[in-house]
């Protein structure tokens, strides 16, 4: 991998380096920007806030109703346990294992989804330095093409006095 | 926030796992000498059988149903309070959220296990799971204890992902500060963990679902631990409030216990600069509306009952009025709501120390609820002559005394391993509130035209 990055200690330095490498050329899904806490009060904060985590944990909660359904008719009926004045198939009953299965539906297509999207766990090397967990966010871009280098390195450099590196 | 703050923050936080004094070591041996002392107990009990108990027709659950429903309620400390907190976006949450979801899951282990202990066989308890055996053999779907597996299954699964998802991030602040075989293990742990843009709001999206999802499971596995007792015609159990009331009794339990483990950390782990007395404050307002929720139950409960004037419900009734039970009735009643309400009610006296006084108070009331609910019913059923006594054994006394020390035990070993508040959430209560949008978005027009 091959990246070019530096680390700033404030946020309002990594929200001009983030303009400037915009107006550098890169487009924003290019630009790198981690840091140790979710910092939600600026503009370059904000991308990547839709998700459709939403729906796919409705879609989970709709496969674990389903499964549970399922579960309780199909094997009520193939083997029959007559208990008490109940039919065979006891739907009330039914209703609490079907709503458990619905939530923990919901609740593993939340987690696979965050992984997924999330990128976790990663393997392959990635675009990381340590100074961040010491309170720096990072801002970079990974496997730049040759020729944006330089103006890259020209928009890393606006936020002040940080070090611009590169692997 | 500064990097000197921050940098302070970080290390006063990750401080316990870096230095491990004799007394750390010293209270691992106490509390794990006492855990093996249960597990002994409890092989000595599988292999004599359970004559070795005081369980005896007609009273067929004591101790170990008291167990299971007083950890299940303790379980509704974490995940519950920490998922509503989480939802209103409550500030002061922040240093209290994951104290809280680790009681919920070491609770929940410890009174999953009561069940099995309880069991005659405890190896068979696979037993329960729906799978196609050869013996033809299929759970029940209409019996509760199906219910109990179901449910406490899909919350301890939901109550581990939501402790654990919250962890990666400090997982790598950990790996980034330790070296050797703690850095491989952290580093593991992080599941390479950057901190991007999109793995935060990812995250919080996560987190924000599982705190929404997990709510009803939580309201629901009390319920349904209500259930046991509930469906059974047996004397005040058959009650359409049970649910409420176990839920209410959680939540009370719960927060007690929250309590508790928060004044512990603070002291032991010099946490005070980030568990301040508001904190203790606010959940001790909240115990006070609970222990004032269960009394409106019980109060209810007993009203309707002695209304109804039902003579098999009325003879549980009055032995636990001014019978055999009356002592520990009574008891009950002073710990959860006498103590806690003249306590919290004065707000000179809701400081640290009263609130974990009136926390200590209700986690006995509690356990003696769930003891009064179990025994007085089933030593006292409809015809006087299938009435009995219950008498603990010393073989359920150790296993009972060993899961408190078990849940010490597992909560101290958590707190040296991972940061026992969360680092990264504590940071985000820390910016400053600057939200100014538009005059980046202006500034960012002004770049891109004219750069």
């Amino acid at each position: 991998m091959k990246a070019v990055y530096a680390l700033y200690a404030e946020a309002r330095d990594v929200q001009r380096v983030f303009h400037g490498l915009l107006a550098a050329g890169l487009p924003e899904r290019e630009i790198v920007i981690i840091s140790s806490d979710p910092i939600e009060e600026y503009e370059f904060s904000h991308r990547d806030h839709a998700t459709w985590m939403y729906w796919i944990a409705a879609g989970g909660g709709l496969i674990g109703l389903l499964a549970a359904t399922w579960l309780t008719r199909m094997t009520e009926l193939a083997w029959p346990l007559p208990t008490g004045n109940m039919p065979l198939v006891t739907w009330w009953p039914n209703i609490i294992v079907m709503f458990e299965m619905t939530m923990l539906g919901a609740i593993l297509a939340t987690v696979v989804t965050l992984l997924i999207t999330a990128g976790i766990p990663r393997r392959a090397a990635a675009l990381y330095d340590p100074e961040v967990s010491d309170g720096k966010i990072l801002v970079g871009v990974e496997n730049p093409q040759d020729d944006l280098i330089a103006k890259i390195e020209q928009a890393l450099a606006l936020g002040g006095g940080a070090d611009i590196k590169r692997v | 926030m500064s990097q000197a703050s921050n940098r302070r923050l970080t290390e006063d936080l990750l401080r316990p796992m870096q230095q491990t004094s004799w007394r750390f070591w010293t209270l691992v041996l106490f509390l794990g000498t006492i855990v093996a002392a249960g597990l002994g107990t409890w092989f000595y009990q599988m292999y004599m059988g359970f004559g070795m108990t005081g369980i005896n027709n007609p009273v067929y659950w004591a101790f170990y149903i008291t167990n299971f429903v007083f950890w299940i309620g303790i379980s509704h400390a974490g995940t519950l309070i920490s998922a509503i907190l989480r939802l209103v976006n409550a500030g002061w949450r922040r240093p209290v959220t994951r104290c809280a979801e680790v009681i919920t899951v070491f609770a929940l282990m410890i009174g999953a296990m009561f069940p099995i202990i309880h069991l005659g066989r405890p190896w068979l308890f696979f037993w329960l799971i729906p799978y196609p055996s050869s013996r033809l053999i299929w759970p029940n779907f209409r019996s509760p204890l199906v219910w109990d597996f179901f449910a406490i299954t899909t919350y301890l699964t939901g109550s581990v992902l939501f402790l654990l998802l919250p962890m990666i991030p400090d997982f790598a602040l950990i790996r980034d500060r330790t070296t050797g075989w703690r850095h491989w293990v952290y580093g593991k742990l992080a599941l390479g963990w950057q901190g991007t843009t999109k793995q935060w709001h990812r995250l919080e999206s996560a987190m924000q679902i599982m705190a929404i999802a997990i709510l009803p499971v939580a309201v629901s596995v009390h319920t349904i631990v209500s259930f046991d007792f509930s469906m059974a015609p047996v004397p005040m159990w058959h009650s359409t409030m049970f649910g409420p009331y176990f839920v209410a009794g959680a939540i009370f339990s719960g927060i007690a216990g929250l309590i508790i483990a928060m004044a512990t950390l603070r002291k032991l782990l010099h946490l005070e600069d980030y568990l301040h007395p508001v904190h203790f404050h606010n959940l001790g307002k909240l115990l006070l509306m609970m222990s004032l929720l269960w009394g409106y139950f019980v109060f209810a409960e007993r009203l309707t009952v002695w209304y109804g004037n039902e003579p098999s419900e009325m003879e549980v009734f009055w032995v636990t009025q001014r019978g055999s039970f009356a002592p520990l009735y009574w008891t009950m009643v002073v710990c959860n709501f006498v103590i806690p309400f003249s306590i919290l009610s004065l707000k000179k006296l809701r400081t640290i120390t009263g609130c974990v006084v009136a926390s200590c108070g209700v986690l006995v009331g509690m356990w003696l609820e769930r003891f009064l609910i179990v025994v007085p019913s089933l030593s006292h059923k409809y015809l006087p002559y299938a009435w009995g006594h219950y008498r603990p054994r010393p073989v359920e006394i150790m296993i009972t005394i060993s899961t408190f020390a078990a849940m010490m035990l597992l909560y101290t070993l958590f707190a040296k391993l991972v940061p026992i508040i969360s680092v990264w959430e504590l940071k985000v209560g820390e910016h400053p509130f600057l939200l100014n949008v538009e005059e980046d978005r202006r500034e960012h027009e002004l770049w891109t035209t004219n750069p």
